[in-house]
């Protein structure tokens, strides 16, 4: 069950540290769509926000709102336990967990969750698996460790892990900056593929990946050192990348910036 | 967490965020109260320790003679008198064992971070230097008893006291100088060797004194930690009520053998004794604590 | 380094002739007599027994509380709060042990009395929790050192551990964090599986610690004539408190020798304790 986010007026704090300033913007279900700009743009900060791993941080506030169909996923009676289980997350650097083997990797969500019964886990691993394309390379060796896989199958172990308690919306931070160019694009033609049952929101630094993978594209941008990050606009990836309304977009897209 | 709202269209959909099952929170919160529990748990006998020490102990301390004199010529159920005497011994031979001890760790580390490497040697002293971590005291004590005084046949005496707390308190002093000297970051050491210095002035010019303050917080430490020690003293050297400042002749007292042999007095001015040598032991142990903190606050090398 | 070898050698050296002179079953006679040098009965078992069970008794108290303290300052303590508190504990680290047992005769002992006379006459049938061989009221008892110890132990065991479980890789808690975890399966997915051979040789070294122990041991523990009966209110020595109590009157080197010979056994065993703890330690390294 794709969802659409709405983010409305989202300042992101790190103690007295204001990161991110007045963000609003809103990604349909079953929509790629990336955050680009600098680095220290906040991109990172704004996509953790949206399954409340920013509050994880010591000292991380958040202001404004960010609703999940409607739902704010910040109202006081909504605990982030339930809203990372509803929002998953593929980070920068595969952290597959080094105790446990492939399988249970990818079903560490649905255990943590209750779930017991054998053959449903088994099911659910090779589904996800074949999701994340990483079934047929191990599906010989799922009692082995997950640490012991390459870094860009580990990636796409971690994306099945994901995928595996069927959250509603995926987000992805830089999840190819770690990964070689042929894992790269393993990684990009799966999100192509899971884009037609996810909302996917990722951060990249790769202006070409952008370009390839998603149907929108927010660029962020810092006006000075110190200051907080902006979101400078938001549009079809087509038209930031040929035809954008800001100068600083033009600049930094044209590399004549960062 | 399910939605309350009458919408139509959404009581098609499920919830919007999957709910989390009662027994994990129960869990999560049973965890967090256990955890608390357990911190609180720890507290409670330091805090009641202290209560107890300074209760019994505090009136005593308060007399002037009680720093000043020793106990003797008084007997067993006669108040007054003070433990100078065993206050003289403790630090001696407290200090005799880190004068001793601190040159010898301080080789001993420098030699593992600087020159050994991941020799076998090296391999090996760390090895030992953990398990001589772990001899109990007694054992200590009794090493030195049979060799110092059994088989060099000197008699018992606070130098031969020293000699086991230098046995306990050499691997402390290896394990923190140790971690201070890894800590010192290789371009220090490369910036140096760069200028055309050679190795051992770089170590004693700059891989020591960038390390200076860390390494003797971990003596002042130590040494706090060997001037509690009762087995050796119990071991190794007699009590004496008087004042012995022959550290190597003589039976000697110090705050802890003060403590054991006064045991053995059932009267009230045997109870004050013990009592008072326990916070003045705590405040001895205290005030070395604290002079840990001082030194590395005051050594520390300046970022500013 | 040659220094082990040397404590070792040495005390084996001392305690030969004793041992020659040893009149009964060295390990496993229960009697305990050397002040006739010339007709010397004396073996280990009864110190063997209650140093182990007193020890053992000790870590099975501490373990538990010395890991809800070290997950407690690592993960749940609020960050600013997190240094304090461990400072605390340390402080525990540096009472002297003479002044532990002190407050374990004389305050903690007459607490636990009452205590220990419910169990005893709830689960005196259960031979651990029978009445013992020396007067509960004194509070001497195993069950008072026991937990004396295990106080004493407790930060040692929570120093390494915190350290151990600090270093858990951030990535991992983030990647249960983003599964939906909550705190406790967050440690329970991450932070045990990494640390769990951190603690388990933490605990060891405490174990070490606690078999050593003299001077508490010595303060707290009555003398009793009897042998151990295997119950937690039975009085007796262990080797440190056995050998603290007869240093005074270390005169004849035939005598001193049967306890250095006990120091021996002591020193074996803490070795092989510490130094099974350091192996754990040291294959964990490798296996990081």
């Amino acid at each position: 069950m794709a969802k659409r986010i709405d983010v409305k007026d989202l300042n992101l704090f790190y103690g007295k540290f204001h990161a991110v300033q007045q963000v609003s913007l809103s990604v349909p279900p079953r929509n790629v769509t990336a955050f680009i700009g600098p680095s220290g743009c906040g991109k990172s900060t704004v996509l953790r926000s949206l399954n409340r791993m920013h509050e994880v941080a010591p000292g991380a506030r958040v202001e404004g709102t960010v609703q999940l169909d409607g739902e704010d996923i910040y109202a006081s009676t909504v605990d982030p336990v339930q809203v990372r289980r509803t929002i998953g997350m593929v980070f920068q650097r595969p952290n597959p967990f080094p105790t446990m083997s492939i399988r249970d990797n990818v079903v560490a969500g649905l255990k943590l969750a209750g779930v017991k019964n054998k053959k449903q886990l088994d099911e659910v691993a090779e589904r996800s698996l074949r999701g994340a394309n990483l079934w047929n390379e191990v599906k010989d060796r799922m009692d082995r460790p997950g640490g012991g896989l390459s870094g860009g199958q580990q990636q796409r172990l971690c994306i099945a892990r994901a995928i595996a308690v069927q959250p509603d919306v995926l987000l992805m931070d830089e999840p190819c900056s770690a990964l070689d160019p042929i894992s790269t694009l393993a990684i990009e033609d799966l999100i192509t593929e899971l884009k037609k049952e996810y909302t996917i929101v990722i951060v990249t630094h790769n202006m070409q990946q952008a370009a390839r993978v998603s149907d929108q594209t927010a660029f962020f941008n810092l006006l000075g050192v110190g200051q907080p990050g902006q979101l400078i606009e938001v549009d079809d990836t087509e038209k930031i990348f040929s035809n954008p309304t800001q100068k600083a977009t033009e600049d930094y897209i044209s590399g004549r910036f960062g | 967490m399910s939605t309350d709202t009458t919408d139509l269209t959404r009581l098609a959909t499920p919830p919007t965020f999957q709910s989390v099952s009662g027994a994990r929170k129960a869990k999560n919160l049973t965890a967090t109260v256990l955890v608390s529990l357990a911190f609180a748990i720890a507290v409670i006998p330091l805090v009641w320790v202290l209560y107890t020490v300074l209760q019994r102990g505090f009136p005593v301390i308060l007399n002037a003679d009680w720093w000043q004199k020793s106990l003797s010529g008084l007997l067993s159920r006669q108040t007054g008198g003070g433990v100078y005497h065993a206050i003289y011994g403790t630090l001696v031979q407290g200090l005799v064992c880190g004068v001793i001890s601190v040159p010898i760790g301080l080789f001993v580390a420098v030699y593992l971070v600087e020159y050994g490497g991941r020799s076998r040697l090296s391999k090996a002293t760390t090895f030992m230097v953990d398990i001589l971590t772990g001899v109990p005291s007694i054992v200590a004590a009794l090493f030195v008893y049979s060799l110092w005084i059994t088989t060099f046949g000197f008699g018992r005496s606070g130098f031969a006291v020293s000699l086991a707390l230098v046995l306990l308190m050499v691997p402390v002093i290896v394990r923190t100088t140790e971690e201070m000297l890894k800590i010192v970051p290789d371009e220090l050491r490369e910036a140096s060797y760069a200028l055309g210095i050679p190795k051992w002035k770089t170590i004693v010019k700059i891989v020591i004194p960038t390390a200076l303050s860390g390494i003797l917080t971990g003596v002042m430490l130590a040494l706090a930690r060997v001037m509690g020690e009762t087995a050796p003293v119990l071991v190794l050297a007699a009590y004496a009520p008087y004042i012995n400042y022959n550290l190597f002749d003589g039976p000697m007292a110090s705050l802890p053998l003060l403590m054991t042999s006064e045991r053995n007095n059932p009267t009230d001015a045997g109870f004050d004794r013990i009592w008072g040598a326990a916070i003045t032991l705590v405040l001895i142990i205290t005030l070395f604590n604290l002079l840990a903190t001082v030194i590395s606050r005051w050594l520390a090398p300046k970022t500013k | 380094m040659v220094l082990i070898g040397a404590i070792g050698l040495f005390l084996l050296v001392q305690a030969i002739p004793s041992l020659a002179l040893d009149n009964a079953n060295f390990l496993f006679s229960r009697e305990w007599s050397t002040g006739d040098v010339t007709n010397m009965r004396y073996g280990i078992l009864d110190l063997f027994l209650v140093t182990v069970v007193s020890a053992a008794f000790a870590l099975l108290i501490a373990m538990p509380v010395a890991l809800g303290i070290a997950l407690f300052l690592t993960q749940y303590a609020p960050r600013r709060l997190a240094r304090p508190f461990a400072y605390v504990i340390d402080l525990l680290a540096a009472v002297p042990s003479i002044i532990f047992g002190l407050w374990g005769l004389f305050v903690l002992g007459p607490v636990l009395t009452p205590l220990g006379e419910w169990l005893i006459s709830s689960l005196g049938f259960i031979p651990l929790f029978a009445k013992g061989n020396v007067s509960i009221a004194l509070g001497g008892t195993i069950f008072t050192a026991g937990i004396v110890l295990a106080v004493m132990i407790l930060p040692i065991i929570t120093a390494v551990s915190r350290e151990v479980f600090d270093r858990t890789p951030g990535p991992h808690i983030e990647g249960a964090i983003a599964l939906g975890a909550t705190k406790w399966e967050v440690v329970r997915t991450t932070v045990l599986p990494f640390g769990k051979a951190g603690y388990v040789s933490a605990s060891m070294l405490g174990l070490g610690r606690a078999l050593g122990e003299t001077i508490a041991l010595t303060i707290i523990l009555s003398a009793t004539g009897s042998s151990f009966g295997w119950s937690l209110f039975d009085g007796g020595a262990t080797f440190a408190s056995k050998i603290a109590l007869a240093a005074p009157e270390f005169n004849d080197p035939k005598s001193a020798g049967a306890y250095i010979a006990a120091g021996l056994v002591l020193f074996v065993l803490t070795f092989v304790v510490n130094a099974a703890a350091r192996t754990i330690v040291a294959g964990h390294k490798e296996y990081e």
